[in-house]
């Protein structure tokens, strides 16, 4: 087990240095001098050779690329030459912490809401709801977001006025009852991203859940749990619902994936100040640096993620372990 | 992935007397909702095939006399913020779509995909390490943002090498069809999309290979070559065919969010992503709903048939 862990550790490094050399040689090799831009006006050569020196990029590209990635592991990304005076890690750290609190969330009601109604459908098989409820499913995991949130922003923001146009102001409103006990509400601005967010995902994972409790249905332990005379909902929790998890410890990994690269067009459309909406505008305006650092992070969390979730998958299931080479 | 791949040898099972694809077919048949779908896929690409026979006017026909108007008789599907015709614009987005899923296809997961997915599961030992390896690394990132970074800084270079071509060949016209940004889009998501049908194929075949059929073709003396195309890639078609059916939508995604994004099809080249992009926002939806439901509606429809029709072939193949 632990042999089985430290194998995938060292696997992480690697990738990680893959991950942020890949980005490193394509972004040196992307179009356009940062220092003349960064120079702005004066094109002196002189002007030109002093910021190219300050910056390091007169060293070799090696030589660079070790400079950056020294760096990057202390967190320090270089300066924004979109937005001057700032490091990158200034600006991206309190972005991510938006864009994190959201993506929580979202796993959360994924996961919560997909989970029960998986079930459900399952336990609908047979009747005509059954079909119905996996074409709404499969509707939702196919319709794009950018299709569906203007129109929904323009129904409950314009036209209803129920929420804000977009925005952010955190995740809940602190509501005092008499001034004196303190309930916390959520913030009327996450209701459309967090719907955003979720659609595509809790519609897979229901339908992941209903394929996986109808066949765990089937086994001979459920019918003996059944001929002994358990009632039913002892049956649905002590045994189909734990067997049925399986599979979706395995889509978490696919679920996280979802919704950081939602990120990108939910917050643009929206308007939230997180990591997605802050590549967007970088990728727009071609700030090399920044756009190298948000890949770099985003591509370490996304790995990081997903080998947890291959541990604590290791954890559940055995076999996982015994059969490394399938 | 595991049930498809039990249920995928349930059929190669099939009673004698009839081809294993007339039965698959036949199953399909039955589906009305995959039947539908078909429908529906075959009509957008017809329409992105014969887009210069059909579209009533060209994608790049400006008319600033008539902009944004809603649907007419001269603009069946009204017009955008420059006056140019929805619906030949939408025909000409199915055209873009049509030659990246072709392409991407053809390139990332039918031939790269089978071919390192057959190569791994045959040959074992250190080849199926390193494909298998480098394929966890590609699958390891964030598709989506790795994508955003190649396009960003690739597409300038690709225009560049494209134009040098058509400066020392007899070749012209390359950079205004949209060719580099076509290249770029389909050099880049063919990189994340041989991952997927390359462990499916590879699984498959590890369990093939142990077969008596196999073995019986190697004591023959047939080479690797001929073991992998005459014995082996006919026995994971229908896999294959799964494959194709359930990432065809997700590459036609794919290049609509990019081109949304700005990294994708360059303008003036026609693409859903960018008449998506023009739609967007609240107030624009308000005043002008067409531009953003002509393309979302078709959009929308085209990727919930591919989605329909894959679970339909997966339960045709199942056996069901």
């Amino acid at each position: 087990m632990t042999g089985y862990i430290i194998r995938r550790l060292f696997w992480l490094p690697i990738i990680l240095l893959a991950v942020s050399f890949l980005s490193f040689a394509i972004a040196r090799f992307g179009p356009g001098d940062p220092v003349a831009v960064a120079a702005g006006q004066f094109r002196d050569p002189e002007v030109l050779a002093r910021v190219r020196a300050e910056r390091g990029l007169d060293a070799s590209l090696p030589e660079q690329y070790w400079r950056w990635l020294t760096g990057a592991v202390r967190g320090d990304f270089g300066e924004s030459f979109l937005q001057r005076g700032f490091t990158v890690s200034e600006l991206i750290f309190p972005k991510m912490w938006v864009s994190a609190q959201l993506g929580f969330v979202a796993l959360v009601i994924v996961f919560g809401l997909g989970i029960p109604l998986g079930l459900i459908a399952a336990k609908l098989n047979g009747t005509w709801l059954d079909p119905l409820i996996v074409s709404v499913l499969l509707f939702f995991r196919a319709i794009p977001v950018l299709v569906l949130i203007p129109p929904l922003l323009w129904l409950f923001a314009l036209k209803l006025r129920w929420l804000p146009v977009g925005g952010w102001d955190g995740l809940f409103d602190v509501y005092w009852i008499g001034g004196v006990i303190a309930i916390p509400i959520p913030d009327p601005h996450v209701y459309l991203p967090l719907l955003a967010f979720t659609i595509g995902g809790f519609a897979g994972v229901a339908r992941l859940v209903r394929f996986t409790a109808l066949e765990v249905t089937r086994e001979d332990y459920i019918r003996t749990a059944r001929a002994k005379g358990l009632p039913e909902g002892t049956v649905m929790m002590r045994h189909i619902l734990p067997n049925s998890l399986l599979p979706v410890v395995t889509v978490i990994g696919f679920a996280l994936a979802g919704i950081i690269e939602g990120a990108f067009f939910v917050e643009t459309l929206l308007g939230i100040p997180g990591i997605g909406r802050f590549l967007f505008e970088a990728v727009r305006s071609r700030d090399y640096d920044t756009i190298m650092a948000a890949t770099v992070i985003f591509a370490g969390v996304f790995v990081i993620m997903n080998l947890l979730v291959e541990i604590t998958y290791s954890f559940i299931d055995p076999r996982v372990r015994l059969g490394a080479s399938r | 992935m595991t049930t498809t791949e039990a249920e995928a040898t349930r059929v190669t099972e099939a009673p004698r007397g009839e081809s294993q694809w007339g039965l698959l077919w036949r199953r399909l048949r039955r589906k009305r909702l995959a039947m539908i779908s078909l429908v529906i896929v075959a009509i957008i690409y017809a329409a992105g095939l014969l887009a210069p026979f059909v579209a009533p006017y060209s994608f790049t026909q400006q008319n600033l006399d008539r902009q944004l108007e809603g649907p007419s008789r001269d603009h069946l599907l009204g017009t955008d913020r420059l006056g140019r015709d929805m619906l030949s614009r939408a025909i000409y987005s199915a055209r873009t779509t049509l030659i990246v899923t072709t392409a991407v296809l053809l390139t990332g997961s039918l031939v790269i995909g089978n071919a390192l997915g057959l190569l791994a599961g045959y040959k074992g030992g250190w080849i199926d390490n390193l494909i298998m390896r480098v394929g966890e690394i590609f699958a390891g990132l964030p598709a989506l943002v790795m994508l955003i970074l190649i396009n960003t800084t690739l597409s300038p270079r690709a225009i560049h090498a494209v134009r040098w071509i058509e400066d020392h060949t007899p070749l012209t016209g390359l950079v205004s069809s949209g060719l580099p940004s076509y290249l770029v889009v389909f050099g880049a998501l063919s990189l994340f999309f041989w991952i997927g049908t390359a462990r499916l194929i590879r699984s498959q075949v590890l369990q093939l290979r142990e077969r008596d059929f196999i073995a019986a073709a190697e004591s023959l003396g047939a080479r690797s070559g001929r073991v992998i195309f005459r014995h082996l890639l006919p026995n994971v078609s229908f896999l294959i065919v799964l494959e194709v059916s359930s990432t065809l939508g997700a590459i036609a995604g794919s290049e609509i969010f990019l081109t949304w994004f700005g990294v994708g099809v360059q303008p003036p080249t026609p693409s859903f992503g960018a008449m998506l992009f023009d739609g967007s926002g609240a107030r624009t939806f308000q005043a002008h709903p067409h531009l953003l439901l002509v393309p979302g509606v078709i959009v929308t429809m085209l990727l919930y048939a591919f989605v329909l029709l894959g679970d339909a072939l997966n339960d045709a193949i199942a056996g069901r």
